[in-house]
């Protein structure tokens, strides 16, 4: 499989449920203006996803669009991690989700302004910004809730706990990692992990939170394998289009 | 349980270099942090600042509309206040 391909579809992938999952927030968010600042971030997902899958469609060379690899895929054939498939849960928990997140993306699209692949630099040249934001945003929340109350305290850990196996699967090392690397597409992810963690670490002891110990690290969102959760997601996001073949406004 | 509201801040809004902040609207926010962010969220969406002030409501004191002919109507009368009693010598194009 072309590399370049199976690394567009990744991280397209990746946007793409993220943004369908922070879109759930929409007219849900505790205040109003949360609502915008998540609806805001979704879209910023949802454009870096419809760039990468775009360009994944024209690499495949299939005559699949972005709308096509979107809406017509099974959940098999989806390479997200599952950290972005994940409920939402509460408002800590969808922080929790949206901060390791954003410190894991904004060095990968750091990183991928130098890659070799001219349209796959342009699009991280674009992404990294945004993603700067959307972890600015994430890590206020988590000092706020984490230092907080004892309620929001409690929600906060609880949160990072339950989201933290997850995290390692987005410095999973493989096939893909390996050949993108050896061709200068994208850097591997597990090697920025220290400096991730290192920020992580440190919003964390600000917040008065504890980083929990690394244990159990679920994985197969790259090979297809995915939780129960992405096939609701899924039958939600696609209805319309299988219903309703090729739908315009 | 009652459900608190969180405060309200005013936003102001520089949309050029060289021009001054601008009332632009208000928003609720749970510090001054997280108003700068709500604010850059709500209001310069379509690239319309490039500064962007947060400030209590509750920091403003405002005139009252009680007040408004003690304020401001005593000036209405007072002409010679306007800079028009004067000749604008010719060729001086920028005063």
């Amino acid at each position: 499989m072309n590399p370049t391909y199976a690394l567009a579809l990744r991280h397209g992938d990746d946007a793409l449920i993220a943004a369908q999952r922070l879109g759930e927030w929409v007219a849900r968010a505790p205040e109003l203006e949360e609502d915008v600042a998540l609806a805001n971030i979704a879209l910023d997902q949802l454009g870096a996803a419809r760039l990468l899958l775009s360009y994944a469609g024209e690499l495949e060379g299939a005559g699949r669009d972005e709308d096509a690899l979107a809406y017509l895929r099974d959940d098999r054939e989806f390479r997200n991690c599952l950290l972005v498939e994940l409920p939402n849960g509460d408002f800590a928990v969808t922080i929790a989700k949206l901060f390791f997140l954003a410190a894991y993306q904004r060095r990968f699209y750091e990183r991928l302004c130098s890659s070799t692949d001219a349209r796959l630099a342009a699009i991280g040249a674009k992404a990294r910004k945004e993603s700067a934001y959307h972890l600015d945003h994430a890590a206020l929340w988590v000092l706020r809730l984490g230092d907080g109350t004892a309620e929001s305290h409690r929600r906060m850990q609880a949160a990072v706990d339950e989201i933290w196996p997850y995290t390692h699967e987005l410095f999973a090392a493989d096939e893909l990692t390996r050949q993108a690397e050896e061709q200068g597409l994208a850097v591997a992810s597990h090697t920025f992990r220290p400096e991730w963690l290192a920020e992580v670490d440190a919003v964390l002891a600000e917040a008065t939170l504890r980083r929990p110990d690394d244990n159990w690290a679920p994985g197969g969102g790259r090979d297809g394998l995915h939780t129960e959760h992405l096939s609701y997601l899924l039958a939600e996001m696609q209805v319309l289009h299988r219903a309703h073949p090729g739908a315009r406004w | 349980m009652s459900r608190q509201q969180w405060p309200l801040w005013e936003v102001f809004v520089r949309a050029r270099r060289g021009l001054s902040h601008t009332h632009v609207g208000s928003l609720h926010a749970p510090d001054a942090e997280l108003a700068l962010r709500n604010a850059r969220d709500l209001y310069t969406r379509r690239q319309e600042g490039v500064s962007i002030w947060v400030v209590p409501a509750t920091a403003i004191t405002a005139s009252s509309p009680d007040e408004k002919d003690a304020f401001f109507d005593p000036a209405a009368d007072k002409v010679y206040r306007h800079p028009t009693f004067y000749e604008v010598p010719e060729g001086v194009a920028h005063l």
